[in-house]
C-alpha cells in the first residue's frame, strides 16, 4: 500500500464508531464480543428497557438519542427482532446515524419499503437487512462474518448471501487472494444497496482492483448490474457468480428475495446478461479464484 | 404465502371492489345452494393455488343449477397439477367486453411497491410485459405520500378512460392499493378486471400473495398455512413449525447445508456433476444439535431420497454442535441412508473427532463431497 493514509475499502474504516441495537440479546451480545476483539469501536448499546447496564463493558442505553448524547456514535449495527427492527432502524437514522447494517432476518417488506424510504431522504447508508454485514480485513467488522476467513488484499466482495460469501472468500484466502472489503448486501427483496451501488463505491476505491459479485435468483438487479458494466465500461474486472441454476420457479430458496416468478429471476437470465457484459461467470465457488487469478495479477 | 381466490375476492369485496357474486362449495349439495341464490349463467372454479388452473381444465361453464352441480362434482373429483380440488367457487359470468390487468408488487431497484396496470389483460403480466412492453404503465408508489386517488386516476387515464369509467376505475385502484397495505401482500393482482358489456368494472380474478414475513400480523392466515388447508408438503409444514427453510425437489440426493446462498451452490454443484438434489433445506445460522437432528428426519422422511449431502460452513455454526445433531439423529430414527459430510470452519477439530470415533468420515471440499453424493446415489439407484 502505498498511500498509508488513504481510508482502506468502502463504507467502514478507522472513523467507524458503532452503537449495537439490541446489544443485550444473545445475538447481540456474541458480536459485539467478536467485533470488538475485530478491533470495530463499539461506543455504546441500545435496549429498551436496559439502560444504565453494561455488556462486556459497553453502556447500554434505553434510547438511541442517549447513547447519541454521551457517545460520537456515526453507525449502527442492529440484532433487534423482526417485529421491531424496522422501528429501531428508524430511531437511528431519525438520531442522525447516517450508516445502519440490519442484521435482523425476516423484516416484513412493508417495513423496509418504509426504513428505505426515510434513509434516501436523510441521505444514509442502509446494509441489509439479512445480511452478514461488511467487513475490511484486520481493520473493522460490522457483522457476524466468522472473521478467519478473510486476508486483507484487492478484492472487493459484493453478496446477497452469508455463508457463500465465507465459502468463496475463504477459497480466495487460500490463494492468497486477499479482500479490500465485503459487503453483504441481503437476502431480502428490498435491500439499502444494491449491487450497482457497491460497484460505483469500489469503481472509487483505490485498493479495489478487482471485484467478485455473487448472486442469486429472484429479481433483476444482477442483470441492472450486467447492464451497468456493459454500458459505463467498467474499469475493474468483475468475476460473478449466480447461485439457483437448480432452483425450480415459485419456490422462495431460503432467501425472502430467492424466488424466481414466472420467466423472471432465473439464475439462466442473469448468468447470460453478465456473459455478454464481459463478465466471467464461475460455474462453481472454487472456480471464483480460479478466474481471479487469469484477470489479475495482485 | 398465497391466498385462495375465493379468500381473495371476499376481501376486496370487503373493500367495496365489484366482484362476481358468488359461494363456495365442498361438495355438490353445498353447489346447489350456492347457484340457487345466483343468476346462471355459472362459472364453476377449482380453488388450488398452482399456476395454469384454466389450461388445466380446472374452470368449468354452466348454464343451469344442475350443470353447476355436475361441474361441482368433476372438479371434486379432478387432481390439478398433483394437488387434489378441496373446494369449488360458483359464481356469475361476467360479460365481457374488455379485460384489464391492475397490480401492486414490489420494485427492488427503487425500494418501493410499484402499480402495474395494462389494458391487456387475462393472461400473465409477465407475457404481456414480453409481448405488447407499450401496454404495461408501471408507477412506482413513493412509500411517503402512498398510492393517491389522483395516481389512480392518472393511471386510468393512460389506459384510455375518461368521465365517470375513469373515476369508477380509480376508485378501484386506490382500494386495491389498501387492501394490499393492509394485508401485507407482496403481490396482489386483479387478472383479468373485466369491463362488462354494460361499462361497469368487476375483479373476475384476484390474487394476493402475503409477505411470509409479515405472517404474524395475520395469524388468522398463518393458522391456516399450518393447520388447516395449505398445499405444502408434510415436509414442508414440518420444516415450517421448526423454523427451517424447506423446498422439495423431485431428485434423489437430500441436502441439509446453513445459509440459503450456499444451498443454493449446493443444489447447483450437485447438478453440475450430473446428480439430481430432492430438497432444499437451511438450518439457518447458529443451529444447535437438536434442530439439525430435526432436519435429517425431515429430509430422510422422503422416500425418494437415497443419499444425503450434508454441507456445513461453520460461521456462526458450531461443527461440533452439528457432529452431535447428526449422531443424535442417527440414534433416534437409525441410519437410514448413506451420508456424505463436509464439514469446515468453527469448531471443526471438535466436529471431525464426534464424526470420526462414531465412523463417519467427513470431507473438507465442496466439489469432492458432491461429487461423493452423486457416486453413492448412482450406486443407491442401481440396487
Amino acid at each position: 500500500m502505498k498511500e498509508a493514509n488513504k481510508k482502506l475499502g468502502i463504507i467502514i474504516g478507522k472513523n467507524t464508531r458503532a452503537i449495537v441495537q439490541g446489544i443485550t440479546g444473545t445475538q447481540g451480545s456474541f458480536h459485539t464480543e467478536l467485533m470488538r476483539e475485530y478491533g470495530t469501536k463499539i461506543v455504546a448499546g441500545v435496549t429498551p428497557g436496559k439502560g444504565g447496564t453494561q455488556i462486556q463493558g459497553v453502556p447500554v442505553y434505553d434510547t438511541v438519542e442517549e447513547a447519541k448524547e454521551k457517545h460520537p456514535a456515526n453507525t449502527s449495527i442492529i440484532f433487534v427482532p423482526a417485529p421491531f427492527a424496522a422501528d429501531a432502524a428508524l430511531e437511528a437514522l431519525e438520531n442522525g446515524i447516517k450508516t445502519v447494517v440490519i442484521i435482523t432476518e425476516h423484516i416484513p417488506i412493508r417495513d423496509a419499503v418504509n426504513v428505505m424510504a426515510y434513509a434516501k431522504d436523510a441521505n444514509a447508508t442502509i446494509i441489509g437487512p439479512n445480511t452478514p454485514g461488511i467487513i475490511t480485513p484486520r481493520e473493522s467488522k460490522l457483522g457476524i462474518m466468522p472473521a478467519h476467513v478473510f486476508k486483507p488484499g484487492n478484492i472487493g466482495m459484493v453478496s446477497r448471501s452469508g455463508t457463500l460469501t465465507y465459502e468463496i472468500a475463504a477459497g480466495l484466502t487460500r490463494k492468497n487472494l486477499g479482500q479490500s472489503t465485503c459487503l453483504g448486501l441481503g437476502g431480502d427483496p428490498i435491500t439499502g444497496l444494491n449491487f450497482i451501488d457497491a460497484l460505483k463505491m469500489f469503481e472509487k476505491d483505490l485498493q479495489t482492483k478487482a471485484i467478485v459479485l455473487i448472486g442469486e435468483i429472484g429479481g433483476n438487479l444482477e442483470e441492472l448490474a450486467a447492464e451497468y458494466v456493459a454500458k459505463d465500461k467498467y474499469p475493474k474486472p468483475v468475476v460473478a457468480f449466480i447461485a439457483g441454476r437448480s432452483a425450480p420457479p415459485g419456490k422462495r430458496m431460503g432467501h425472502a428475495g430467492a424466488i424466481v416468478i414466472g420467466k423472471a429471476g432465473t439464475a439462466e437470465s442473469k448468468i447470460e446478461k453478465f456473459k455478454n457484459a464481459g463478465v466471467k461467470v464461475a460455474e462453481k465457488p472454487s472456480d471464483v479464484a480460479e478466474l481471479l487469478i487469469k484477470l489479475v495479477s495482485v | 404465502m398465497k391466498l385462495f381466490e375465493y379468500e381473495a375476492k371476499n376481501i376486496l369485496a370487503k373493500y367495496g371492489i365489484p366482484t362476481p357474486n358468488g359461494g363456495l362449495a365442498t361438495n355438490a349439495i353445498q353447489a346447489r345452494e350456492a347457484a340457487t341464490k345466483l343468476k346462471p349463467p355459472f362459472v364453476v372454479k377449482a380453488q388450488v393455488l398452482v399456476a395454469g388452473r384454466g389450461k388445466a381444465g380446472g374452470i368449468l361453464f354452466a348454464d343451469s343449477i344442475v350443470d353447476a352441480e355436475k361441474a361441482t362434482e368433476k372438479l371434486l373429483s379432478m387432481q390439478i397439477k398433483g394437488i387434489p380440488v378441496r373446494n369449488v367457487w360458483i359464481e356469475e359470468k361476467v360479460q365481457i367486453k374488455r379485460e384489464l390487468y391492475f397490480g401492486i408488487t414490489t420494485d427492488r431497484f427503487n425500494q418501493s411497491y410499484v402499480a402495474i396496470a395494462s389494458s391487456v389483460g387475462g393472461m400473465e403480466i409477465e407475457e404481456t410485459a414480453a409481448e405488447v412492453p407499450e401496454k404495461i404503465i408501471k408507477f412506482p408508489i413513493n412509500p411517503q405520500h402512498g398510492f393517491r386517488s389522483f395516481h389512480a386516476r392518472q393511471i386510468a387515464r393512460k389506459m384510455g378512460y375518461a368521465g365517470s369509467q375513469l373515476s369508477e376505475l380509480g376508485r378501484i385502484f386506490e382500494r386495491l392499493y389498501c387492501v394490499g397495505m393492509d394485508y401485507d401482500a407482496e403481490l396482489i393482482e386483479m387478472n383479468p378486471l373485466v369491463e362488462t358489456a354494460d361499462g361497469k368494472f368487476v375483479a373476475a380474478d384476484a390474487r394476493i400473495i402475503i409477505d411470509d414475513n409479515a405472517l404474524f400480523r395475520h395469524q388468522e392466515y398463518k393458522k391456516r398455512l399450518l393447520e388447516g388447508e395449505s398445499e405444502l408438503s408434510p415436509q414442508e409444514i414440518e420444516a415450517m413449525k421448526n423454523d427451517l427453510a424447506y423446498v422439495k425437489l423431485d431428485g434423489d440426493i437430500g441436502v441439509i447445508g446453513n445459509g440459503a446462498g450456499l444451498v443454493m451452490a449446493t443444489l447447483d454443484t450437485i447438478q453440475y456433476y450430473g446428480g439430481k438434489p430432492a430438497n432444499f433445506l437451511d438450518v439457518g445460522g447458529g443451529a444447535p444439535a437438536e434442530k439439525i437432528a430435526t432436519a435429517l428426519k425431515i429430509v430422510l422422511s422422503d422416500p425418494k431420497v437415497k443419499a444425503l449431502f450434508i454441507n456445513i460452513l461453520g460461521g456462526i455454526t458450531r461443527c461440533d454442535e452439528v457432529a452431535k445433531g447428526i449422531l443424535e439423529a442417527e440414534e433416534k430414527i437409525g441410519a437410514t441412508k448413506p451420508m456424505v459430510i463436509r464439514l469446515v470452519g468453527t469448531n471443526e477439530a471438535e466436529g471431525k473427532r464426534i464424526l470420526t470415533e462414531a465412523g463417519i468420515h467427513v470431507l473438507e471440499s465442496m466439489e469432492e463431497a458432491a461429487q461423493r453424493a452423486v457416486e453413492i446415489s448412482r450406486h443407491e439407484g442401481g440396487k
